[in-house]
């Protein structure tokens, strides 16, 4: 398959490859972020050179056993060499690979941030803080956010390229630092440890007028055993809030850094699209550094030809005259023979151009009303077969780069 | 054949990855049921306003408005879901009264973790057991819920507060909140998924999960966007054989120098068509859910005409 078109105003990834330090890929679901980075991670290891990592949330299996990851587990892998050497590729850097595992990523951290040991096994065995670790997902969020300033802090990596979390919110990942830093500093954690803070600083009896209701209002919704949990552990919590506070802060002004820049994926169907075109708003909006658009999975140009078209339409309408010609012009081709048949296929085939046609005129006009921000767009055809092998990442990253 | 009376239930949840139409699906789901008579409230969670556009309608908040005929939309706000709660439960008089409280409500509707899951699925739940009980009339709620990613957390939130709060007015809630959410006569999980990769990896694992965590019934799999199968096997020799170059130039002759273009794409709908079919078929071995198949439209645009069209299938697939 030929690359589809968009050439004039596609300027490649390369640049933005080559000069940036991190390269956030986010979109809507299903749009094929992980693909996408993954497959500039490799083109850059390939053609570029030096030491490259893809940070992955979720990748397909067969997508992650291509790069290594097998199981589960934090550490990052270095893609073996062979391995693209077998895809034909002679790379001139190397491709590591790391999964985020969300709840060993939320363990490291409280072992980091806590003031001795003891307080932090008081909080990894807490009931809450497993409650909210495994099963609330919004810690997903923060928790890639995180993993990515210390990869980066490593200074291990050239380039680190990371796809975002299947966030409710595509926009969800920015303020995750903010609001973990909010919780942690907030008014509501300082009410809720407040009793328990028996022996501090300021004792237990401060129950003001102001925070007085709101207990007894928690108290009856809540019963006061539960926020008992909730009160100790966050006494413990709140023991690493400076480390916390800071560090999120850190995590946002690398989010915010000239070294890193943001890669929007979209498919062109309405709803992602839209949904990308706000998301660069809100990129340039919050100043951060927009480097690039991916159309991705994009239908061939030829379904947009109008010889295609005219052809398709004299098939459907004289599909039985043509097979005719066919089967006296072509009496050597036993499968041509049966003239029925052969006006049935070729109706069928001329039916299906201009099914496809419909949707590839959709995508052209989408296309034609993006709003030419960020200025680098880059178009990935819809592969025939799935992409799960690093022959076919290599596939994509030609028309990344292209 | 899908469960015989899925519309029957009075609560019906919606997930799946993104991308695979959900919201669409959603929607046709709420639209049959309207046509067969049923007075639908229809819940988008993600606030995304996918939903109403399904209508071709304008955004709607938190109160829901007509956006066909008997079917009514509502965004979840978990702010207004707090507020809502707070006002029907502890009979708080005015909440600006609360002072600081006003303050915070904000934040835990939307910080603290889990309470975003509770409120959702607390509002819903509520909306149904008003119904059954007679002082509200949805016969069906549809929900476009969380994303498979989410949705273990989202429908699970119910019992992990029962599981952390052992009494006060939350734990009584959370009780009847877990019954109603567990009884498949009135409440399924379905999954919209489309014959692709990942899509179909997630059904797979979300049905495992839902089985071992969930107490939530599964209904059935909505498979979007199935291409259309083009030959037959001997249908496709008499294909292969047009693609010669012989017989391309009689093609060319008759219809002009496109007919090999019209030829190759062709080739590249049974192409896709083909890799699709292989992932169709690993969740057809894994899964043993109702499977209701909705095919690729080939249209221009979403809209009500596309809510109509899935309606249709969908009717169609169900025997209704």
């Amino acid at each position: 398959m030929s690359p589809s078109g968009g050439e004039s105003t596609a300027k490649g990834l390369e640049p933005l490859l080559a000069t940036k330090e991190i390269v956030v890929f986010c979109g809507s679901g299903g749009v094929g972020k992980t693909s996408v980075a993954a497959a500039a991670a490799l083109t850059a290891a390939t053609r570029l050179g030096g030491k490259v990592l893809v940070l992955t949330i979720d990748p397909a299996r067969r997508l992650a056993s291509a790069l290594g990851l097998e199981g589960f587990g934090n550490l990052e892998k270095q893609v073996p060499p062979e391995a693209l050497k077998e895809a034909g590729l002679e790379p001139r850097g190397e491709l590591w690979a790391a999964m985020l595992d969300t709840k060993r990523s939320w363990d490291d951290l409280v072992l980091r941030h806590a003031p001795d040991e003891e307080t932090a096994y008081r909080i990894l065995e807490n009931r809450l803080y497993t409650n909210i670790t495994g099963r609330f997902v919004q810690s997903h969020d923060y928790i890639a956010m995180e993993r990515l300033f210390d990869l980066h802090a490593t200074g291990a990596y050239d380039l680190i390229v990371i796809d975002t979390p299947p966030t409710r919110n595509a926009l969800d990942f920015l303020d995750a630092p903010k609001r973990m830093a909010e919780f942690f500093g907030g008014r509501l954690l300082r009410w809720l440890t407040m009793p328990y803070r028996v022996g501090g600083k300021r004792g237990a009896r401060v129950l003001n007028v102001a925070s007085r209701p709101f207990y007894q209002l928690a108290d009856r919704i809540l019963g006061s055993e539960f926020l008992q949990d909730i009160g100790e552990f966050f006494v413990n919590f709140q023991s690493m809030y400076d480390g916390f506070a800071e560090r999120a802060r850190a995590v946002e002004a690398l989010l915010h850094d000239r070294r890193t820049t943001f890669g929007v994926v979209t498919t062109l169907e309405g709803s992602p699209l839209r949904e990308a075109e706000f998301f660069c708003e809100q990129l340039i909006d919050r100043k951060y550094h927009l480097g690039a658009l991916v159309l991705n999975k994009t239908l061939p140009d030829y379904l947009l030809s109008a010889d295609g078209a005219r052809a398709a339409d004299v098939l459907v309408a004289e599909a039985g005259p043509v097979a005719e010609a066919l089967a006296a012009g072509l009496p050597d081709a036993a499968e041509l023979s049966d003239t029925a048949r052969t006006a049935r296929v070729l109706g069928t085939v001329g039916d299906s151009f201009r099914n496809f046609a419909v949707v590839a005129k959709r995508e052209a006009e989408l296309k034609g009303e993006l709003a030419r921000q960020p200025e680098v767009v880059a178009n990935v055809p819809n592969f025939e077969i799935d992409i799960y092998d690093i022959a076919g990442l290599a596939r994509i990253g030609e028309h990344l780069f292209a | 054949m899908a469960e015989p009376d899925l519309l029957g239930r009075r609560l019906l949840f919606f997930t799946g990855k993104g991308g695979v139409g959900k919201s669409t699906v959603t929607a046709a789901t709420a639209l049959l049921a309207a046509e067969r008579g049923k007075r639908v409230l229809v819940v988008e969670v993600d606030a995304k306003g996918n939903l109403t556009e399904q209508f071709e309608q304008g955004a709607v908040g938190f109160q829901p408005r007509e956006v066909y005929p008997g079917v009514f939309a509502m965004v979840m706000r978990t702010e207004d879901s707090l507020k809502e709660y707070l006002k029907l439960n502890l009979r708080v008089p005015v909440l600006g009264r609360l002072g600081p409280l006003a303050r915070v409500l904000d934040f835990v509707a939307t910080a603290a973790p889990g309470v975003k899951e509770i409120l959702t699925v607390g509002k819903v739940c509520w909306e149904v057991r008003e119904s059954i009980e007679g002082r509200a009339d949805w016969d069906l709620v549809v929900v476009d819920a969380a994303a498979t990613g989410h949705i273990i957390g989202q429908l699970d939130a119910p019992r992990a507060i029962q599981e952390l709060v052992a009494v006060g007015t939350v734990r009584t809630q959370t009780d009847w909140m877990v019954e109603l959410l567990s009884d498949p006569a009135l409440t399924a999980l379905n999954i919209v998924a489309t014959p692709e990769e990942m899509p179909v990896n997630e059904t797979i694992e979300l049905v495992e999960r839902a089985r071992a965590e969930l107490q939530v019934p599964l209904g059935a799999v909505f498979v979007n966007r199935v291409l259309p199968e083009l030959f037959t096997r001997s249908d496709e020799k008499t294909f292969e054989a047009l693609r010669r170059p012989e017989s391309g130039a009689v093609l060319t002759e008759r219809a002009g120098p496109g007919a090999t273009t019209v030829l190759e794409a062709a080739r590249l709908a049974v192409s896709l068509r083909r890799t699709r079919a292989t992932h169709l078929t690993r969740l057809r071995e894994t899964v043993d859910l109702p499977m209701v198949y909705l095919p690729y439209l080939f249209v221009r645009d979403a809209g009500l005409r596309v809510t109509r069209m899935v309606a249709e299938a969908m009717a169609q697939e169900l025997g209704l």
